[in-house]
Parts: structure tokens; sequence; C-alpha cells
């Protein structure tokens, strides 16, 4: 098939889907009830998508592809057009996107049965991957940035998708205004870049970017790093995430792990040889990767909310990302969006069946006449699951074993490589690198520890909530479980794609290295930094033992103490950590001290500086315009008096003044 | 004159002038028709056949150069072609919305829509003049046949004082308009409109009778699209004649008669030095924009606030013309397709929601609280009417906006523009109150008659509601229908004079 029609097709079916179930519907609330309808094309408009997505894989692509399909309005020399670009990069994302994508809408639809705005929610989740899809395959910045915004809004409405709840439109707005500070930044780079290059079209911006002054370049960077950090929940900006957890499950695994999260990821990927440009940018973007990841890590072991776990995680994965970039390993940053697609869209949806199976036992408490409140979410009152939901039980330990970096999964090849890669470019002299190395290497202890804890807690031990001998949750439909054993079996073998360095002894290419980066003459969408110093086989070989063994110790000590502690493990780590663990519990009071240093001052500031200011400037002025208007429009009106004959009198004076204009 | 030749190009005649031709018959088809089986209601299947075979012939003919028919007295093909589609397109959308609200109203007369047709077939005339002499005879053939409509619930005090006080006051500004032509044609010995262009260019010189001239045609313009103060016929008017044909009165006649206004600028003045008319034109549209949104604001009747803001879009259009460039020009005529489809659609959603069997003379926007929720499409595509006529984007409205002040900015009148745009800003609190109204009230607080109606829409009203609404969000991104700058209208005809 003709590549445009098959570009159009693949962004336009999930748009076509969003009207679909979200006009028929409106316009008909008969439909609403329909769910199998809405489900199927909801589900459809995402899976077709992803083989049209896979035809254009199997093409190849090796030269970048633009579909150009209309162009807006021009100023001048500037001018923006709808085009997409097909390359290695737009289309791993897409595949990612849409293949992920289509297995948690089949998902939602076991998990949102019955809910009253089934339509709704299959309407924002097929707008989100039609804005999903934008953002990836747009070939200049603006369009891009018009699919960020758009995600940022199905974001934000999915995040409000229970709105009744005042908890979780609080939630929906925090995300939105935290992202819009982002945005702004995003915003501020491309007016920088339109001044300085005259066009957002990448190949120009590429081009150009070497004439650049360092200044520029290195502003034009870091604003589009604030921009990433927003999106991507980085420090300082993550502290969105965890309450966009107020959303519903797949919505937390689709946007908020798999997809939306990673574009500040895709962002840098894509300007990588402009990044790179910008070697102390490059310093900051590692270090504040490093940081997040660890920070991120530290709070997940003290949380018990399951999902709060797994979002903490993502942030911290987020950052490892970030790591990634900073030493120039673009490609491998893009190598652990999808390993993580993998594993974490597993790993929440997995708690979404858990939560799902916890709301039946809450639903039998109640009918039994259980009155003290219960918490679906918490790990706490869950244990020893895995018996009642086997299948939930086994993908979630495989999803667990892969993020913790077991060897031979998806997560230990991925993270592997940005250990390695960090050294690698310490090892090449720069000095901060082997900091992000070694910040990198204590957190994926901490990973394996806080994931295999979240399984322990989850599956195994005793029941711990109430009536456990009278109530007990099921196994959830195959809706539910089909999309976890397809992710669970990609989180196992997924890592293939990208071979450690090693493996080209035994003749095994890294396949993602040379179709994103190129190999030989061939040059990839994605540029790296290019290293003088070659670490040695045998220093390699430590590494990656180094790396299998605290996978597999963060496992095992996790496994060992939680199996014999249970819940009271968490009581002997506070004990043994005393004040630190209450700073991971309250998250290093982060939204405390946005409060106190950002919230109020402004808030508060403004209530006593600004309120007279307001009440009486402001508001006085805006008042007094308006009565001014309506009072004009009074007076006016009494001109219109419906005498005919003083509308002919007024036509009389109109011609007078006409003439009195045109005659000199 | 001579006719000798008049055997030789009558074929040529026929395919250009076309569409007018097929308007006529049509209107005298109805009307015979109607006179041996009274009120047949196969006549509005007539009456839209006659506009959906001109539309087709109209599109046919979008590439085909430009030139004239009928021995100069019409344009025919290329920018001719888009005024009629605009000007058809509006009478299309009325009949097909007038069917059914007549049968409600129970004046389902047949010759309704002859009278559209004829009034459609004057538009036309006047939309594509070549002459002065056109002009004239199109304005009133389409201004008479309106008269009538205007009082057509004769039974209804509005529906007199409609078309009473339209008749009194467009009687008297014709007489302006013609005694502006009889002064043209003595300062410039001619009534074709590229004459008068070469003749400026020939003498020279400019005589006061000429300058008197030109005022007195200008008002007579100025009458018809309303701007202020020619407009206090409008809110009048329109609230007693019944809505779908409040609705053409406010596209196709306006479209019309700005199209002609185009013509003469474009034709028949370019050679002249454009600052002279510039100041009377810049100094109606601010009065007009202005005082058509400061009005708009305090009416409490739907049909009025329509018309108070029919008459700001006026303003807007006059802001192009005011620039007196190509793109002037063609951001009038390009606006003038928009603003049909958002007001035919407005008044076609008013018309689906009248329940005071008074024309909605005495209905306030308030009565309709809630609506929305009644009427999901209805709502929906009123919501697309109201952004669009705010001028936000991505609808229509903003793409037209952005077409008419532009080039108004490029040729020096930013501060027009700016008054334009603070103006539509004013606009948005009217606009926005109906949507607030018809979403964000509860049906609780509507009237107690529109809680007990039931608002039946026929599928061809919702057809034609909905395809504007559907038109509205994607003609902007239709570079073909957008770029007339560079399709009709050449910048080589302005040769200014020696």
């Amino acid at each position: 098939m003709d590549t445009d029609l098959l570009l159009l097709l693949i962004v336009l079916l999930p748009a076509a889907g969003a009207v679909l179930n979200g006009l028929l519907p409106l316009m008909w609330p008969q439909l609403r009830r329909s769910e199998a309808a809405i489900g199927a094309v909801g589900t459809a408009c995402v899976a077709v998508p992803f083989v049209l997505a896979l035809v254009l894989f199997f093409q190849g692509f090796a030269e970048p592809y633009v579909g150009s399909f209309y162009t807006w309005m021009g100023v001048g020399d500037f001018s923006v057009s709808v085009a997409y670009r097909v390359d290695h990069l737009s289309l791993i994302m897409a595949l990612v996107v849409t293949g992920v994508g289509a297995l948690i809408h089949l998902y939602s639809i076991g998990y949102m049965h019955g809910d009253r705005s089934f339509w709704k929610f299959f309407a924002y989740l097929n707008l989100f991957i039609f804005m999903m899809l934008n953002l990836v395959l747009a070939d200049n910045l603006l369009l891009m940035f018009l699919g960020w915004e758009g995600v940022g809004l199905c974001s934000y409405l999915l995040i409000g998708f229970w709105y009744e709840d005042f908890k979780n439109s609080q939630a929906a707005t925090k995300a939105f205004v935290v992202n819009r500070i982002g945005d702004f930044a995003f915003l501020l780079a491309m007016f920088i870049l339109v001044r300085e290059v005259g066009s957002l079209d990448f190949a120009e911006v590429f081009a150009a970017a070497g004439e650049m002054t360092a200044g520029t370049l290195n502003a034009v960077v870091f604003l589009l790093f604030i921009g990433a950090t927003g999106k991507s929940a980085q420090i300082p900006l993550f502290v969105w995430l965890p309450d966009a957890m107020a959303g519903p499950t797949p919505v937390s695994a689709l946007i908020h792990a798999a997809t939306m999260v990673t574009s500040g990821l895709y962002l840098l990927a894509r300007m990588s040889s402009v990044v790179l440009m910008a070697p102390t940018v490059m310093g900051l973007i590692a270090v504040t990767g490093a940081l997040t990841a660890l920070v991120a890590a530290t709070i997940a072991i003290a949380q018990t909310d399951i999902k709060r776990v797994l979002a903490y995680s993502t942030v911290s994965q987020l950052g490892f990302m970030f790591m990634a970039s900073g030493v120039g390993a673009f490609f491998v940053a893009i190598f652990h969006v999808v390993t993580h697609a993998f594993f974490k869209a597993c790993l929440f949806l997995g708690s979404g069946s858990v939560i799902h199976g916890m709301h039946h036992v809450e639903h039998d408490l109640r009918r039994a006449g259980y009155k003290d409140p219960f918490d679906p979410q918490d790990m706490r009152t869950m244990g020893g699951l895995g018996r009642f939901m086997p299948r939930t039980r086994w993908t979630y330990l495989a999803a667990t074993l892969a993020i913790s970096g077991i060897p031979l999964t998806a997560g230990f090849f991925s993270k592997d490589e940005i250990l390695f890669k960090a050294f690698e470019f310490g090892y090449d002299g720069h000095l901060f690198a082997w900091f992000v190395w070694s910040v990198g290497i204590g957190t994926a202890l901490l990973t394996a520890f806080y994931m295999m804890r979240s399984y322990m807690l989850t599956f195994e031990g005793s029941h711990r909530w109430p009536m456990a001998q009278r109530v007990h949750p099921h196994e959830s439909p195959w809706t539910i479980t089909a999309p976890l054993v397809v992710l669970a079996a990609l989180s196992l073998v997924g890592g293939f794609i990208g071979l450690p360095k090693l493996a080209e002894k035994a003749g095994l290419a890294n396949w993602i290295h040379g179709y994103l980066v190129g190999h030989g003459t061939h040059h990839g969408p994605v540029v790296e930094a290019a290293a003088t110093a070659h670490v040695s086989v045998g220093i390699e070989v430590v590494l990656i033992v180094l790396g299998s063994l605290i996978a597999i110790g963060g496992v095992w000590w996790a496994w060992r103490f939680y199996a014999l502690h249970e819940l009271t493990g968490d009581e002997r780590i506070r004990l043994r950590f005393g004040g630190l663990y209450r700073w991971w519990q309250r998250s290093y009071y982060w939204d405390e001290f946005y409060d106190k240093v950002a919230v109020r001052p402004v808030v508060g500031g403004a209530e006593n500086a600004f309120a007279p200011f307001d009440n009486r400037v402001v508001d006085g002025l805006v008042n007094a315009v308006a009565r001014t208007a309506q009072q004009i429009s009074r007076m006016a009106r009494h001109l219109q008096t419906g005498v005919v004959q003083a509308y002919a009198l007024a036509i009389v004076l109109g011609v007078v003044v006409v003439i009195a204009l045109m005659v000199r | 004159m001579d006719i000798s030749g008049a055997y030789d190009s009558i074929l040529y005649d026929i395919a250009g002038g076309f569409s007018l031709l097929v308007l006529l018959l049509a209107g005298i088809v109805c009307i015979v028709w109607d006179i041996f089986e009274n009120d047949e209601p196969v006549l509005p299947f007539v009456a839209a056949m006659a506009c959906v075979v001109g539309i087709v012939w109209e599109v046919r003919n979008l590439d085909a150069g430009s030139s004239t028919v009928f021995y100069d007295s019409i344009r025919a093909y290329g920018l001719a072609s888009y005024i009629n589609i605009t000007i058809l397109l509006s009478a299309l959308a009325t009949v097909i919305l007038s069917v059914p609200y007549l049968k409600r109203i129970k004046h389902g007369y047949g010759e309704v829509y002859a009278l559209i047709v004829f009034a459609t077939a004057g538009a036309v005339m006047m939309g594509t003049a070549n002459s002065l002499v056109t002009v004239f005879v199109g304005l009133e053939t389409m201004s008479i046949s309106l008269y009538i409509l205007a009082g057509l619930v004769r039974r209804d005090e509005g529906g007199i004082e409609s078309a009473l006080k339209y008749f009194l006051l467009g009687a008297f500004s014709t007489g302006f308009f013609l005694y502006g032509i009889a002064l043209l044609y003595g300062a410039t010995g001619t009534m074709y409109l590229p004459e008068m262009a070469s003749g400026f260019i020939e003498r020279g010189e400019l005589t006061l009778l000429f300058w008197a001239g030109i005022a007195l045609f200008f008002v007579g313009f100025l009458f018809k699209v309303s701007a202020v103060p020619f407009h206090m016929w409008t809110p009048d008017v329109y609230q007693g004649a019944p809505t779908p044909l409040t609705g053409y009165m406010s596209t196709a006649s306006k479209a019309a008669a700005f199209a002609a206004l185009v013509l003469v600028l474009y034709y028949g003045l370019a050679p002249m030095p454009v600052a002279a008319w510039q100041t009377a034109l810049a100094v109606v549209a601010l009065v007009t924009m202005v005082l058509g949104n400061l009005l708009a604001l305090v009416q409490n009747n739907a049909k009025r606030m329509l018309a108070y803001s029919s008459i700001a879009h006026a303003g807007y259009v006059l802001v192009a013309l005011t620039a007196g460039t190509s793109q002037g020009y063609a951001g009038a005529v390009y606006y003038l397709l928009i603003y049909s489809l958002m007001n035919i659609g407005a008044f076609g959603v008013m018309a689906l929601l009248e329940w005071d069997d008074k024309e909605g003379r005495l209905q306030t926007i308030d009565s309709l609280a809630g609506i929305g929720f009644r009427k999901p499409l209805l709502g929906v595509a009123m919501g697309v009417f109201m952004f669009s006529l705010i001028g936000f984007p991505p609808f229509g409205g903003f793409f037209g906006k952005v077409a008419v002040f532009a080039p108004a900015i490029e040729a020096g009148y930013t501060w027009l523009a700016i008054a334009g745009v603070l103006a539509s800003a004013l606009s948005g609190y009217y606009y926005l109150r109906v949507l607030y109204v018809f979403w964000m009230r509860t049906e609780e607080q509507a009237d107690p008659a529109v809680r007990a109606r039931a608002f039946p829409v026929s599928f061809s009203s919702a057809a034609v509601v909905v395809t504007c609404a559907l038109v509205l969000l994607v003609i902007g991104f239709i570079p073909y229908v957008r770029d007339l700058t560079q399709i009709y209208f050449d910048a080589s005809v302005f040769a200014t004079m020696p």
C-alpha cells in the first residue's frame, strides 16, 4: 500500500474511533449501554493501526520518509505543515504506542465493565492514542507540540475521569498545572528556534543547529529538557505523577507508564544531534535523571498503596532513561522505553487485576455486614492472593523479575546497557558519569528490592483482609488476563533486541543500536556520543556480572525478608532507618515544600498584597468597562425607537456624513 | 447598441448565465404551477432543485476564466461562480429549512418558494453585475421579493411591521442609490464597470458630480448590508419575519450586496486612488462594528441579538474593503461564504427551537435553558456556530476574521483591525451566553412552554444544520476555498490613475 495512505490510516483511525465512541453515544443515549460494540470499535481503532505500523516496519525506511498532508497558512518564509515523518525512531515509538495501546484497550473492556461513562472512557482513550501518534510521528516541533498538549489534555481528562470524587479532580488539576510549567519551557524553546532557524521542521533545525551560538544552543536544549521533565515526571516536576494514579488503572498503565510519560525521552532522542552539542546541559540531564531515580526508588520502598509503588517506580525508571540520554546514549533510553512499556504496563495491569479482585472482596464484605473502611489498593490488607489469582500472580512475578533486571529478562538488557553506557562515558573522561553510574548501581539494587516487596506483600504470605475465611477474590476474566500474558511474555524475551556489546564477540549484533543509530556508513535517526576510549572486554564482563548479582541479590533479599516477616518487615525497616524512613513515606515532603515555597506565598501573597489592588483597581476597571458598555448600549437603544420616520432621518444623516467624508 | 451578433453568442450567453436562467425558469414554473395546484408540495422541491443545479453548474465553472455575458451586463465563471455558490447555498438551505417551519406555522404557501427563487435570481444578478443597471435591476428584484416574504404572516402585527418598515426604508434608500447611479453616469458617461475604469484613466480628473454620485451609490449598498447608521431597520425586520427567511435576508441578500460592492470597487473604481473612499469606509466600518456589538450585548431576544450580530459582521467585511487591495476583496468574499454558513446555521437552530408561535418575536434566549441536553444535536451545532461567530480557532469564523483583518493591517489600517478584534472580543459575551443558557442551565429553569414542547426536528432540517456545522469545522483547512487572491483577484488590474 501507499505509504501516505498507510500513515493517514494509522493516525486517523484512532481519531475516527474517538469520534464514533464520543459522538454517537452522546447523541443517542441508548447506545451507551452497548459496551461490546464500543469496546470493539475502540480496540479495533488501535489494533488496526498497529498492524499497519508493522507493515511500515517491515518496509524498512532506512532513509526517513516525510509525508506532507497539508500546509497551514504560511507567514512570510515561515510555514508549518501537517507532515509525518517515518523513520526508525518514530516507527519504534508508534509500534509501542499502538501495540501496548491495543492490549490496554482490550483490557479496559473488562476493567471498565459496568461503568456509567464506559463510552466516554473509550473515546478519551482513542483520542489519547491519536494525540500520541501525532506526537511521535510529527515532522516538526509545532505539530509535535500539538500532540504534546493533546496527550496532556487527555491525561487531565482521564485522571479526573471519576470526577465525582474531589480528590481525583484535584489530582487532575495538579497534573495539568505542573505540566503547563514544562510546556511553557517547550514553547520558549520553539520561539528561540523560530527566531534563530526560521523553521520548526526537524531537518532544518538539525541542519542549522551547528550555526547557533553556544549560548543559544544551551538555552534551547535546556528549555527542551525542562519541557521533558514536566511530561516525563523528573525532579523538580515529578510530583504530579503519583497523584495521577487517581485515574482508572488502564490509564495509569497506558498514559502514566508506557507511553505519554516517555515522550520527554522521545523528544530528547529526536533532537539528539542538537542535544549532543550542549555537553553542559547533558551533564545536568544525567545528574537529574540519577537523582530522580534514587529519590523515587527510596520513596517506593515506603509506600503501601500498590499503585503508588508502581508510580514511584515509573518515576525512578524514567530517571534511568534520562541517565542514558545524559550520557549520550539516546538509543538506550529508547530501548528502555520499549522494555519498560512491556513490564510496567504488565505490572500496572496486574495491579488493576488485583484491585478488581479486591473490589469484589470489598463488595462481599459489605454484604456480610463489614462496616469499617476498606481500601482495595492497600497492600497491607492483601497477601496470599496468588492462590486465588494464579494468572495475575505469574505475570506480575515475570514483570517484577524483568524490572529488577534478573539476567536474560528484558529489563536486564536495557538497564545493564544504561549502566554500561554511563560507565563508558565516565571512562571517556566525563567525571559526572561516574557519579551517575554509582547512583544507578545503588538504585538498581533498591529497584529489585521494592518491586519484590510489592510482589511478596500482594501475592504471598497470609491473607490479611478481614473475614479472610469467608470471602476471597477471584481471578479476573480473560479480557484482563490475556493482555497480561502477552505483556509478561514480552517482558521476559523483549530484551533480546538489544544485546550487550559482549555478544558481538559471538557474532550477535545489537539490533536496536543498528536500527536506531545505524552501523557503518548508514546513519539512523538517533545520534550517539562518540566514545574515544574503549572499555575492555574484561571490565565489561565484570560489569555484567555485577549488574546480575545486584538484581539477584535485591530480589533474593526482599524475598527472604518478606517471606519471613511479611508486614512486620516494613516495621523493621522503619525502625532501622528511623527519620529517613518517614521522609520516604512522605515523599521527602516535596508537596509540602512546594506548598510552602510556591503555592502558599503566591496565593497568600496575592491575597494580602494584591487583594486591594485586585478588588479596587482591576475589578473596578473590569466592572467599569462592563457598566459603560451596557450603559452606552442602553443609551443607544433609545435611538432604536421603532418609529420609521426616525430611521429614515438616521439614513439622511448618514448620507450627509458619507458625502461629507467623500466629497473634497 | 449593436445586437446583430446576438444569435452568434446566444449559446455562450446561456452557458454563462445558466444558473440565473435556471432560477428564473424555476420561479416561473413555481408561480404558474401554484396557480393550478394551490400549495402543491412539490414546489419546494422544484426550488431546491434549481439551486442544486445552479450550484453544480457553478462548481464546475469555478476554474473557467472569468468573462462577461449578455452584452457585458453580467459576469460569469471564476469569481462570479464563487459568489453564486455562496448565494445559492444560502438559498438552498433556506428552502429546506422553510418547508417544515412554514408547515408548522401554517403558512406553507407555494408562492413562498417562487419568491425565494426570484429573490435569489435578483441576488445572483446583483452579485455578478458588470454594469450599474444590472446592479440596480438585481437589487430591486431581490428586495421586492423580500418585502413580501418579510410580511408573510399577515395576521401578526410583527410581520406587518417587519414588511412595512423594510419596504418604506428600502424604497427610501433605493432613491439615493438610483440618484447615485444617475450622477455616476453623468460623470463618466457609461454604465459598464470596466469602461468607468478606463474613463478615469483617459480623463485624469474627477468632478464633484462623480464624488456625490459615488457617495450616494455607497449609501445604497450600506443600507442593504445594514451598516451603521443605515442599520436601524435590521432588528425590527429580522425579528418580525419568519425565522428561516430572516436567515436568508442576513446571508444571501447581504452576500449579494457585498459582492456587488466588491465588483464595483474592483472593476469599476480600481484605477482611482483608493484613499478617496477609504476614510469613509473606515469610519462606517468602525461605528458598525462597535455599535453592532454593543447593542447586541443587551438583547434578550435571540433574533434581535443575531440581527445586531449580523450588523457587526457587516462591519468586519467593511474593514476588508477599507484595505482597498486585492487581498482585502478576496478576504471579504471568503468571509461572506463563511458568514453565510454560520448565520444560516444559527438561524436554522433558532427556527427549530421556536415555541412562541409569533416567529420568535416574544422568545427570550433564557427561555431555552438547558435545551442542549434535550436536543444535543442542535446544542452542539449551536456551539459550533457561536464559537465560529466569535472567531474561535479552528472554526471557519477564525479563518474568515484573519482573512478580513490581515489585509487591513497590511494596508496600514492597524487601528481599525485592532478595533475590530476588540469589538469581536466583546461579542464573545453574548455568543457564549447562548451556549451558557443551552448547556449550563438546567431544564427546570426553562420556560414552562418550552418544557411542554417536543421540538420535532425533521431529518432535512437536521441535515442542513449539521452540514453547516461540519463544513465550518473543516473549511478553514481547505486551501482552495481560501486562496481567492491567487485564483480570482489579479493584482495587475490595479493600475493607478496617471
